[in-house]
Protein backbone atom coordinates (compact mmCIF):
# COMPACT_ATOMS: atom_id res chain seq x y z
CA UNK A 1 0.00 0.00 0.00
CA UNK A 2 2.24 2.58 0.84
CA UNK A 3 4.80 1.36 -1.90
CA UNK A 4 1.97 2.11 -4.55
CA UNK A 5 1.11 5.10 -2.98
CA UNK A 6 5.06 6.50 -2.70
CA UNK A 7 4.72 5.78 -7.12
CA UNK A 8 1.92 7.57 -7.37
CA UNK A 9 3.58 10.48 -5.75
CA UNK A 10 6.36 10.14 -8.00
CA UNK A 11 4.35 9.71 -11.21
CA UNK A 12 2.45 12.73 -10.56
CA UNK A 13 5.79 14.80 -9.60
CA UNK A 14 7.12 13.62 -12.69
CA UNK A 15 4.54 13.70 -15.09
CA UNK A 16 4.01 17.89 -13.25
CA UNK A 17 7.72 18.86 -14.05
CA UNK A 18 7.24 17.64 -17.31
CA UNK A 19 4.40 20.07 -17.79
CA UNK A 20 6.39 23.13 -16.51
CA UNK A 21 8.95 22.10 -18.78
CA UNK A 22 6.88 22.76 -21.27
CA UNK A 23 5.70 26.04 -21.21
CA UNK A 24 5.32 27.79 -24.99
CA UNK A 25 8.74 29.69 -26.00
CA UNK A 26 8.79 33.37 -25.59
CA UNK A 27 9.07 35.72 -28.26
CA UNK A 28 12.19 35.59 -30.04
CA UNK A 29 14.24 39.03 -29.80
CA UNK A 30 14.25 41.16 -32.40
CA UNK A 31 17.57 40.75 -33.53
CA UNK A 32 17.74 37.40 -33.92
CA UNK A 33 21.05 37.31 -36.12
CA UNK A 34 22.76 38.93 -33.50
CA UNK A 35 25.67 36.85 -32.34
CA UNK A 36 24.73 34.76 -29.14
CA UNK A 37 27.96 33.13 -27.58
CA UNK A 38 28.30 29.49 -27.65
CA UNK A 39 27.99 29.98 -23.80
CA UNK A 40 24.11 30.73 -23.98
CA UNK A 41 22.40 27.95 -25.45
CA UNK A 42 18.62 29.00 -26.52
CA UNK A 43 16.72 26.36 -24.72
CA UNK A 44 17.70 28.38 -21.05
CA UNK A 45 15.69 31.35 -21.73
CA UNK A 46 12.91 29.21 -21.80
CA UNK A 47 12.92 26.80 -19.14
CA UNK A 48 12.32 27.25 -15.84
CA UNK A 49 15.23 25.26 -14.17
CA UNK A 50 13.08 24.96 -10.59
CA UNK A 51 10.90 22.33 -11.53
CA UNK A 52 13.37 20.30 -13.05
CA UNK A 53 15.83 20.74 -9.78
CA UNK A 54 12.68 19.78 -7.38
CA UNK A 55 11.90 16.62 -9.44
CA UNK A 56 15.38 15.30 -9.37
CA UNK A 57 15.82 15.88 -5.83
CA UNK A 58 12.00 14.09 -5.20
CA UNK A 59 13.09 11.47 -7.50
CA UNK A 60 15.93 10.72 -5.09
CA UNK A 61 14.13 11.04 -2.17
CA UNK A 62 11.57 8.58 -2.93
CA UNK A 63 13.38 6.02 -4.35
CA UNK A 64 15.66 5.77 -1.77
CA UNK A 65 12.97 5.69 0.50
CA UNK A 66 10.91 3.07 -1.49
CA UNK A 67 13.61 0.51 -1.45
CA UNK A 68 14.85 1.19 2.17
CA UNK A 69 10.80 0.41 2.51
CA UNK A 70 10.86 -2.51 0.04
CA UNK A 71 13.64 -4.30 2.02
CA UNK A 72 12.36 -3.96 5.45
CA UNK A 73 9.28 -5.11 4.26
CA UNK A 74 10.59 -8.45 3.30
CA UNK A 75 13.49 -8.51 5.93
CA UNK A 76 10.26 -8.86 8.36
CA UNK A 77 8.75 -11.03 6.28
CA UNK A 78 11.36 -13.24 6.64
CA UNK A 79 11.90 -13.34 9.98
CA UNK A 80 8.46 -13.89 10.72
CA UNK A 81 8.65 -16.89 8.83
CA UNK A 82 12.26 -17.83 10.69
CA UNK A 83 10.63 -17.29 14.08
CA UNK A 84 7.79 -19.38 13.14
CA UNK A 85 9.84 -22.65 12.22
CA UNK A 86 12.38 -22.18 14.99
CA UNK A 87 9.29 -22.68 17.06
CA UNK A 88 7.85 -25.60 15.43
CA UNK A 89 11.24 -27.09 15.02
CA UNK A 90 11.50 -26.56 18.98
CA UNK A 91 8.09 -27.72 19.50
CA UNK A 92 8.94 -31.14 17.92
CA UNK A 93 12.21 -31.76 19.80
CA UNK B 1 17.64 -5.56 12.99
CA UNK B 2 21.16 -5.67 13.44
CA UNK B 3 22.79 -3.48 16.05
CA UNK B 4 24.52 -1.52 13.34
CA UNK B 5 21.39 -0.46 11.53
CA UNK B 6 20.26 2.29 13.97
CA UNK B 7 23.16 4.24 14.86
CA UNK B 8 24.83 4.01 10.92
CA UNK B 9 21.65 5.06 9.46
CA UNK B 10 20.89 8.04 11.92
CA UNK B 11 24.48 9.39 10.78
CA UNK B 12 23.56 8.57 7.46
CA UNK B 13 20.01 10.31 7.67
CA UNK B 14 21.89 13.71 9.38
CA UNK B 15 24.16 13.80 6.53
CA UNK B 16 21.89 13.81 4.08
CA UNK B 17 19.78 16.37 5.69
CA UNK B 18 22.82 18.89 5.94
CA UNK B 19 23.35 18.23 2.49
CA UNK B 20 21.13 20.64 0.78
CA UNK B 21 22.17 23.42 3.08
CA UNK B 22 25.74 23.16 1.83
CA UNK B 23 24.47 22.72 -1.59
CA UNK B 24 22.32 25.86 -1.61
CA UNK B 25 25.30 28.01 -0.45
CA UNK B 26 27.50 26.54 -3.06
CA UNK B 27 28.10 29.26 -5.88
CA UNK B 28 25.94 29.44 -9.04
CA UNK B 29 27.79 27.61 -11.80
CA UNK B 30 28.19 30.19 -15.07
CA UNK B 31 26.42 29.22 -17.63
CA UNK B 32 23.86 26.42 -16.57
CA UNK B 33 22.56 28.49 -13.35
CA UNK B 34 20.20 27.09 -10.79
CA UNK B 35 19.46 23.72 -12.54
CA UNK B 36 23.35 22.54 -12.30
CA UNK B 37 23.18 22.07 -8.77
CA UNK B 38 21.66 18.55 -9.76
CA UNK B 39 25.30 17.45 -10.26
CA UNK B 40 25.90 17.17 -6.32
CA UNK B 41 23.39 13.99 -6.50
CA UNK B 42 23.93 13.32 -9.83
CA UNK B 43 27.94 12.55 -9.72
CA UNK B 44 27.96 10.60 -6.25
CA UNK B 45 25.20 8.67 -7.53
CA UNK B 46 26.77 7.68 -10.67
CA UNK B 47 30.03 6.76 -8.82
CA UNK B 48 27.59 4.82 -6.58
CA UNK B 49 26.63 3.08 -9.26
CA UNK B 50 29.66 2.08 -10.69
CA UNK B 51 31.33 1.03 -7.60
CA UNK B 52 28.40 -1.18 -6.95
CA UNK B 53 28.72 -2.46 -10.54
CA UNK B 54 32.39 -3.13 -9.73
CA UNK B 55 31.60 -5.15 -5.96
CA UNK B 56 29.01 -6.84 -7.62
CA UNK B 57 31.80 -7.86 -10.13
CA UNK B 58 34.81 -9.17 -7.25
CA UNK B 59 31.95 -10.74 -5.57
CA UNK B 60 31.11 -12.78 -8.24
CA UNK B 61 34.12 -13.48 -9.48
CA UNK B 62 35.62 -14.53 -6.06
CA UNK B 63 31.87 -17.10 -5.83
CA UNK B 64 32.45 -18.10 -9.39
CA UNK B 65 36.19 -19.34 -8.61
CA UNK B 66 36.03 -20.08 -4.67
CA UNK B 67 32.21 -21.48 -4.18
CA UNK B 68 31.86 -19.08 -1.15
CA UNK B 69 28.13 -18.80 -1.00
CA UNK B 70 28.92 -15.14 1.33
CA UNK B 71 30.02 -13.85 -1.76
CA UNK B 72 27.23 -14.83 -3.67
CA UNK B 73 24.85 -12.57 -1.29
CA UNK B 74 26.77 -9.80 -1.51
CA UNK B 75 27.00 -9.37 -5.16
CA UNK B 76 22.99 -10.44 -5.28
CA UNK B 77 22.77 -7.55 -3.21
CA UNK B 78 25.46 -4.79 -5.06
CA UNK B 79 23.36 -5.93 -8.01
CA UNK B 80 20.23 -4.40 -6.80
CA UNK B 81 21.88 -1.46 -5.63
CA UNK B 82 23.39 -1.17 -8.75
CA UNK B 83 19.54 -0.84 -10.29
CA UNK B 84 19.10 1.67 -7.90
CA UNK B 85 21.47 4.01 -8.05
CA UNK B 86 21.65 3.50 -11.81
CA UNK B 87 17.99 4.65 -12.11
CA UNK B 88 18.91 7.91 -9.86
CA UNK B 89 22.05 8.91 -12.22
CA UNK B 90 19.75 8.10 -15.54
CA UNK B 91 16.77 10.15 -13.77
CA UNK B 92 18.40 13.09 -12.57
CA UNK B 93 20.96 13.35 -15.58
CA UNK B 94 18.56 13.76 -18.22
CA UNK B 95 16.26 16.21 -15.48
CA UNK B 96 19.41 18.00 -15.82
CA UNK B 97 20.33 17.86 -19.36
CA UNK B 98 16.66 18.98 -20.60
CA UNK B 99 18.42 22.28 -19.63
CA UNK B 100 21.27 22.45 -20.05
CA UNK B 101 21.58 20.61 -23.45
CA UNK B 102 18.01 21.21 -24.89
CA UNK B 103 17.36 17.33 -25.18
CA UNK B 104 16.06 14.76 -22.22
CA UNK B 105 18.70 12.36 -24.06
CA UNK B 106 21.76 11.66 -26.49
CA UNK B 107 22.91 8.40 -27.86
CA UNK B 108 26.82 9.56 -27.12
CA UNK B 109 29.13 7.24 -25.52
CA UNK B 110 29.06 7.69 -21.61
CA UNK B 111 25.04 7.93 -22.09
CA UNK B 112 24.65 4.79 -24.13
CA UNK B 113 27.23 2.84 -21.85
CA UNK B 114 25.77 3.55 -18.58
CA UNK B 115 22.66 2.49 -19.83
CA UNK B 116 23.92 -1.12 -20.99
CA UNK B 117 25.51 -1.21 -17.47
CA UNK B 118 22.20 -0.38 -15.82
CA UNK B 119 20.45 -3.27 -18.25
CA UNK B 120 23.37 -6.07 -17.48
CA UNK B 121 22.10 -5.38 -13.45
CA UNK B 122 18.35 -5.64 -14.10
CA UNK B 123 19.27 -8.42 -16.24
CA UNK B 124 20.95 -9.80 -13.68
CA UNK B 125 18.26 -9.90 -10.92
CA UNK B 126 15.91 -11.59 -13.76
CA UNK B 127 18.13 -14.32 -14.08
CA UNK B 128 18.21 -14.32 -10.02
CA UNK B 129 14.59 -14.56 -9.82
CA UNK B 130 13.28 -16.64 -12.42
CA UNK B 131 16.48 -18.86 -13.87
CA UNK B 132 15.95 -21.48 -11.87
CA UNK B 133 18.75 -24.18 -10.21
CA UNK B 134 22.06 -23.21 -11.33
CA UNK B 135 21.22 -19.19 -11.76
CA UNK B 136 23.18 -17.75 -9.29
CA UNK B 137 26.10 -19.37 -11.35
CA UNK B 138 24.50 -17.46 -14.47
CA UNK B 139 24.16 -14.21 -12.84
CA UNK B 140 27.83 -14.51 -11.98
CA UNK B 141 29.06 -15.05 -15.41
CA UNK B 142 26.66 -11.69 -16.76
CA UNK B 143 27.93 -9.77 -13.91
CA UNK B 144 31.91 -10.45 -14.55
CA UNK B 145 31.03 -8.51 -18.24
CA UNK B 146 28.85 -6.30 -16.62
CA UNK B 147 32.18 -4.84 -14.57
CA UNK B 148 34.35 -4.83 -17.34
CA UNK B 149 31.92 -2.22 -18.59
CA UNK B 150 32.93 0.26 -15.67
CA UNK B 151 36.06 1.40 -16.95
CA UNK B 152 34.33 1.99 -20.19
CA UNK B 153 31.88 3.72 -19.47
CA UNK B 154 34.24 6.01 -16.80
CA UNK B 155 37.22 6.99 -19.38
CA UNK B 156 34.32 7.20 -22.82
CA UNK B 157 33.89 10.72 -22.17
CA UNK B 158 37.74 11.31 -21.98
CA UNK B 159 38.57 10.22 -25.52
CA UNK B 160 35.47 10.32 -27.12
CA UNK B 161 34.10 13.73 -28.35
CA UNK B 162 30.98 13.46 -26.30
CA UNK B 163 27.91 16.38 -24.86
CA UNK B 164 28.83 14.74 -21.20
CA UNK B 165 31.18 16.87 -19.60
CA UNK B 166 34.60 15.01 -18.94
CA UNK B 167 36.29 13.97 -16.02
CA UNK B 168 38.72 17.12 -15.75
CA UNK B 169 35.39 18.97 -14.36
CA UNK B 170 35.67 17.62 -10.82
CA UNK B 171 39.56 18.19 -9.75
CA UNK B 172 38.99 21.73 -11.22
CA UNK B 173 35.96 22.68 -8.99
CA UNK B 174 35.91 25.93 -7.12
CA UNK B 175 36.25 25.14 -3.33
CA UNK B 176 32.67 26.11 -2.28
CA UNK B 177 31.50 23.81 -4.97
CA UNK B 178 34.22 21.24 -4.13
CA UNK B 179 33.07 21.40 -0.55
CA UNK B 180 29.17 20.82 -1.28
CA UNK B 181 30.20 18.11 -3.66
CA UNK B 182 32.55 15.89 -1.49
CA UNK B 183 30.11 15.77 1.39
CA UNK B 184 27.61 14.56 -0.72
CA UNK B 185 29.93 11.69 -1.84
CA UNK B 186 30.40 11.26 1.83
CA UNK B 187 26.50 11.16 2.35
CA UNK B 188 26.40 8.31 -0.57
CA UNK B 189 29.03 6.19 -0.09
CA UNK B 190 27.89 5.90 3.97
CA UNK B 191 24.51 5.04 2.02
CA UNK B 192 26.21 2.91 0.22
CA UNK B 193 27.21 0.71 2.56
CA UNK B 194 24.37 1.10 4.77
CA UNK B 195 22.13 -0.21 2.35
CA UNK B 196 24.48 -3.00 0.89
CA UNK B 197 25.05 -4.55 4.02
CA UNK B 198 21.07 -4.53 5.14
CA UNK B 199 20.32 -6.20 2.03
CA UNK B 200 23.39 -8.81 2.66
CA UNK B 201 21.29 -9.25 6.25
CA UNK B 202 18.35 -9.86 4.55
CA UNK B 203 19.79 -12.18 2.36
CA UNK B 204 21.53 -14.00 5.23
CA UNK B 205 18.01 -14.50 7.07
CA UNK B 206 16.66 -16.06 3.28
CA UNK B 207 19.62 -18.74 4.12
CA UNK B 208 19.13 -19.31 7.53
CA UNK B 209 15.53 -19.81 6.16
CA UNK B 210 16.51 -22.16 3.55
CA UNK B 211 18.63 -24.18 6.51
CA UNK B 212 15.35 -24.57 8.74
CA UNK B 213 13.52 -25.62 5.87
CA UNK B 214 16.20 -28.35 5.04
CA UNK B 215 16.27 -29.78 8.80
CA UNK B 216 12.88 -29.53 8.83
CA UNK B 217 12.45 -32.17 5.73
CA UNK B 218 14.96 -34.43 7.80
CA UNK C 1 43.66 -28.42 -27.16
CA UNK C 2 43.73 -27.37 -30.53
CA UNK C 3 42.88 -31.31 -31.45
CA UNK C 4 39.88 -31.28 -29.27
CA UNK C 5 38.71 -27.93 -30.22
CA UNK C 6 38.78 -29.34 -34.02
CA UNK C 7 37.10 -32.57 -33.15
CA UNK C 8 34.22 -30.80 -31.55
CA UNK C 9 33.85 -28.46 -34.01
CA UNK C 10 33.96 -31.21 -37.03
CA UNK C 11 31.25 -33.43 -34.90
CA UNK C 12 28.96 -30.28 -35.19
CA UNK C 13 29.40 -29.91 -38.39
CA UNK C 14 28.82 -33.30 -39.00
CA UNK C 15 25.29 -33.57 -37.20
CA UNK C 16 24.27 -30.06 -38.92
CA UNK C 17 25.31 -30.89 -42.39
CA UNK C 18 22.70 -34.22 -42.06
CA UNK C 19 19.57 -32.34 -41.65
CA UNK C 20 20.84 -28.79 -42.33
CA UNK C 21 17.85 -28.13 -39.72
CA UNK C 22 19.39 -24.91 -37.74
CA UNK C 23 20.92 -23.75 -41.06
CA UNK C 24 17.94 -23.32 -42.71
CA UNK C 25 15.71 -22.15 -39.98
CA UNK C 26 18.07 -19.27 -38.90
CA UNK C 27 18.68 -18.23 -43.00
CA UNK C 28 14.76 -17.93 -43.63
CA UNK C 29 14.54 -16.27 -39.67
CA UNK C 30 17.01 -13.58 -40.54
CA UNK C 31 15.79 -13.31 -44.33
CA UNK C 32 12.46 -12.28 -42.87
CA UNK C 33 13.53 -10.42 -40.28
CA UNK C 34 15.26 -8.09 -43.34
CA UNK C 35 11.74 -8.50 -44.89
CA UNK C 36 9.79 -7.41 -41.93
CA UNK C 37 12.10 -4.06 -41.45
CA UNK C 38 12.17 -3.70 -44.96
CA UNK C 39 8.20 -3.32 -45.07
CA UNK C 40 8.28 -1.48 -41.61
CA UNK C 41 10.90 1.10 -42.62
CA UNK C 42 10.82 1.83 -45.97
CA UNK C 43 9.09 5.09 -47.60
CA UNK C 44 8.07 6.00 -51.10
CA UNK C 45 10.71 2.84 -51.89
CA UNK C 46 13.53 4.54 -50.16
CA UNK C 47 15.69 3.53 -47.22
CA UNK C 48 16.38 5.45 -44.44
CA UNK C 49 20.14 6.46 -43.94
CA UNK C 50 22.48 3.87 -42.54
CA UNK C 51 19.49 2.00 -42.75
CA UNK C 52 21.23 -1.13 -44.62
CA UNK C 53 23.62 -1.03 -42.11
CA UNK C 54 21.51 -1.36 -39.07
CA UNK C 55 19.03 -3.78 -40.64
CA UNK C 56 21.75 -6.14 -41.65
CA UNK C 57 23.05 -6.35 -37.85
CA UNK C 58 19.61 -6.71 -36.32
CA UNK C 59 19.52 -9.73 -38.40
CA UNK C 60 22.21 -11.18 -37.90
CA UNK C 61 21.84 -10.69 -34.06
CA UNK C 62 18.47 -12.17 -33.78
CA UNK C 63 18.98 -14.81 -36.55
CA UNK C 64 22.37 -15.40 -33.91
CA UNK C 65 20.05 -15.47 -30.77
CA UNK C 66 17.98 -17.97 -32.61
CA UNK C 67 20.38 -20.02 -33.96
CA UNK C 68 22.42 -20.39 -30.38
CA UNK C 69 19.04 -21.35 -28.75
CA UNK C 70 18.40 -24.85 -31.03
CA UNK C 71 21.98 -25.29 -30.94
CA UNK C 72 22.36 -26.08 -27.41
CA UNK C 73 18.34 -27.38 -27.33
CA UNK C 74 19.84 -30.36 -29.40
CA UNK C 75 22.84 -30.86 -27.73
CA UNK C 76 20.34 -30.77 -24.18
CA UNK C 77 18.00 -33.02 -25.91
CA UNK C 78 20.48 -36.13 -26.25
CA UNK C 79 22.71 -34.78 -23.17
CA UNK C 80 25.32 -34.75 -25.18
CA UNK C 81 26.80 -31.97 -23.56
CA UNK C 82 26.96 -33.62 -19.65
CA UNK C 83 29.11 -36.34 -22.18
CA UNK C 84 31.15 -33.98 -23.68
CA UNK C 85 32.06 -32.37 -20.06
CA UNK C 86 32.94 -35.56 -18.69
CA UNK C 87 35.24 -36.67 -21.62
CA UNK C 88 38.89 -35.99 -20.36
CA UNK C 89 39.15 -32.85 -22.53
CA UNK C 90 40.30 -29.37 -21.62
CA UNK C 91 37.12 -27.15 -21.06
CA UNK C 92 38.30 -24.01 -22.72
CA UNK C 93 39.22 -26.44 -26.19
CA UNK C 94 35.18 -27.88 -25.52
CA UNK C 95 34.18 -24.09 -25.65
CA UNK C 96 36.30 -22.76 -28.58
CA UNK C 97 34.59 -25.79 -30.35
CA UNK C 98 31.16 -25.29 -30.56
CA UNK C 99 32.22 -21.33 -30.75
CA UNK C 100 33.89 -21.93 -33.92
CA UNK C 101 30.67 -24.00 -35.44
CA UNK C 102 28.36 -20.94 -34.20
CA UNK C 103 30.97 -18.55 -36.35
CA UNK C 104 30.58 -21.25 -39.31
CA UNK C 105 26.47 -20.79 -39.18
CA UNK C 106 26.48 -17.22 -38.71
CA UNK C 107 29.03 -17.11 -41.69
CA UNK C 108 26.96 -19.16 -43.97
CA UNK C 109 23.78 -16.89 -42.93
CA UNK C 110 25.95 -13.56 -43.94
CA UNK C 111 27.16 -15.11 -47.42
CA UNK C 112 23.44 -15.07 -48.23
CA UNK C 113 22.18 -11.97 -45.85
CA UNK C 114 24.98 -9.13 -47.37
CA UNK C 115 23.80 -9.58 -50.93
CA UNK C 116 19.68 -9.46 -50.05
CA UNK C 117 20.55 -6.72 -48.01
CA UNK C 118 22.81 -4.90 -50.47
CA UNK C 119 19.92 -6.01 -53.18
CA UNK C 120 16.97 -4.84 -51.55
CA UNK C 121 18.26 -1.13 -50.02
CA UNK C 122 20.33 -0.53 -53.13
CA UNK C 123 23.42 -0.48 -50.77
CA UNK C 124 26.87 -0.74 -51.85
CA UNK C 125 27.95 -2.88 -49.69
CA UNK C 126 30.12 -5.04 -51.67
CA UNK C 127 32.33 -2.45 -52.55
CA UNK C 128 35.27 -3.03 -49.87
CA UNK C 129 34.79 -6.79 -49.32
CA UNK C 130 37.63 -7.04 -47.53
CA UNK C 131 37.07 -4.59 -44.67
CA UNK C 132 33.07 -5.67 -44.90
CA UNK C 133 34.59 -8.93 -44.01
CA UNK C 134 36.94 -7.91 -41.91
CA UNK C 135 34.00 -5.99 -39.87
CA UNK C 136 31.84 -9.11 -39.90
CA UNK C 137 33.97 -11.84 -38.70
CA UNK C 138 35.07 -9.58 -35.89
CA UNK C 139 31.59 -8.65 -35.03
CA UNK C 140 30.03 -11.86 -35.60
CA UNK C 141 32.83 -13.47 -33.16
CA UNK C 142 32.12 -10.94 -30.44
CA UNK C 143 28.75 -11.71 -30.75
CA UNK C 144 28.96 -15.55 -30.94
CA UNK C 145 31.64 -15.21 -28.51
CA UNK C 146 29.05 -14.02 -25.32
CA UNK C 147 26.79 -16.52 -26.89
CA UNK C 148 28.19 -19.31 -27.04
CA UNK C 149 28.88 -19.10 -23.18
CA UNK C 150 25.51 -18.04 -22.19
CA UNK C 151 24.02 -20.61 -24.03
CA UNK C 152 25.79 -23.34 -22.59
CA UNK C 153 25.11 -21.87 -18.97
CA UNK C 154 21.54 -21.60 -19.90
CA UNK C 155 20.92 -25.24 -21.13
CA UNK C 156 19.88 -26.36 -17.58
CA UNK C 157 18.19 -22.89 -16.56
CA UNK C 158 14.45 -22.72 -16.50
CA UNK C 159 13.13 -20.44 -18.97
CA UNK C 160 16.03 -20.39 -20.90
CA UNK C 161 14.69 -18.77 -24.47
CA UNK C 162 13.59 -15.80 -22.39
CA UNK C 163 16.68 -15.65 -20.96
CA UNK C 164 19.03 -15.63 -23.59
CA UNK C 165 18.16 -12.75 -25.23
CA UNK C 166 17.83 -11.16 -21.63
CA UNK C 167 21.45 -12.28 -20.91
CA UNK C 168 22.93 -11.40 -24.36
CA UNK C 169 21.72 -8.31 -25.69
CA UNK C 170 22.56 -5.84 -23.21
CA UNK C 171 26.74 -7.36 -22.98
CA UNK C 172 26.82 -6.98 -26.86
CA UNK C 173 25.62 -3.97 -27.85
CA UNK C 174 28.89 -2.36 -27.75
CA UNK C 175 29.72 -5.11 -30.58
CA UNK C 176 26.48 -4.08 -32.54
CA UNK C 177 27.25 -0.30 -32.07
CA UNK C 178 30.88 -1.12 -33.67
CA UNK C 179 29.10 -3.33 -36.70
CA UNK C 180 26.45 -0.96 -37.24
CA UNK C 181 28.66 2.00 -37.52
CA UNK C 182 31.70 0.28 -39.40
CA UNK C 183 29.09 -0.80 -42.16
CA UNK C 184 27.64 2.26 -42.11
CA UNK C 185 31.22 4.22 -42.59
CA UNK C 186 31.71 1.37 -45.68
CA UNK C 187 28.63 2.27 -47.15
CA UNK C 188 29.24 5.90 -47.68
CA UNK C 189 29.86 7.10 -51.06
CA UNK C 190 33.42 8.41 -49.56
CA UNK C 191 34.41 5.77 -47.65
CA UNK C 192 36.91 7.37 -45.01
CA UNK C 193 38.77 4.30 -44.17
CA UNK C 194 40.58 5.69 -40.79
CA UNK C 195 37.04 5.48 -39.56
CA UNK C 196 36.57 2.02 -40.66
CA UNK C 197 40.03 0.86 -39.28
CA UNK C 198 38.77 2.43 -35.91
CA UNK C 199 35.53 0.46 -35.72
CA UNK C 200 37.56 -2.68 -36.37
CA UNK C 201 39.80 -1.85 -33.66
CA UNK C 202 37.47 -1.48 -31.36
CA UNK C 203 35.53 -4.53 -32.36
CA UNK C 204 39.19 -6.68 -31.92
CA UNK C 205 39.68 -5.41 -28.69
CA UNK C 206 36.13 -5.77 -27.83
CA UNK C 207 36.63 -9.92 -28.90
CA UNK C 208 39.73 -10.19 -27.34
CA UNK C 209 38.18 -9.08 -23.80
CA UNK C 210 34.86 -11.41 -24.36
CA UNK C 211 37.50 -14.35 -25.47
CA UNK C 212 39.45 -14.30 -22.74
CA UNK C 213 36.76 -13.49 -20.18
CA UNK C 214 34.75 -16.51 -22.06
CA UNK C 215 37.78 -18.99 -21.54
CA UNK C 216 38.48 -17.66 -17.98
CA UNK C 217 34.81 -18.21 -16.62
CA UNK C 218 33.46 -21.28 -19.13
CA UNK C 219 35.25 -23.46 -16.94
CA UNK C 220 33.76 -22.54 -12.83
CA UNK C 221 30.25 -22.15 -15.00
CA UNK C 222 30.13 -25.57 -16.41
CA UNK C 223 30.49 -27.54 -13.58
CA UNK C 224 27.77 -27.97 -10.95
Amino acid sequence: MRTLVLLLLLSFSLSFATVLAQQPEQQPPKQTDEFVPISQLPAQDQLPAAPLLVTAYAFVWVVLFAYVVSVSRRLTRVQHEVERLESDIAKRA
Amino acid sequence: MPKWFVPLAAVTALMFAASPFLIANAPYEATMGLVQKIFYYHLPSAWVFLLSAIVCGIASARFLFGGSPRQDRLAYAAAELTVLFGAIVLVTGPLWARKAWGVWWQWDVRLTSSLMGWMVAWAYLLVRKYGGPGSDKLAAGLALFGMANVPFVYISVNYWRTIHPATSVVPTLPVDMGVALWFAVACFLLLFVLLLRLRVYLEEQRARLDTLYLSLDE
Amino acid sequence: MIRTAWLVLKKDLTVEVRSLEIAYTTLFFAVSCVLFFAFALVKEGKAPEDGAAGILWIAIAFGGTLALGRTFERERQSETLRALLMAPAARPAIYVGKLLGIVALLVAAEIILVPLVAFLFQAPLLSHPFWLGAVLLTGTLGFATVGTLFSAMLVRARSRDVLLPVLLYPITVPVIIAGVRATAALLQPDVELALVRFWVALLIALDVVFVTLALWTFEPLMTD
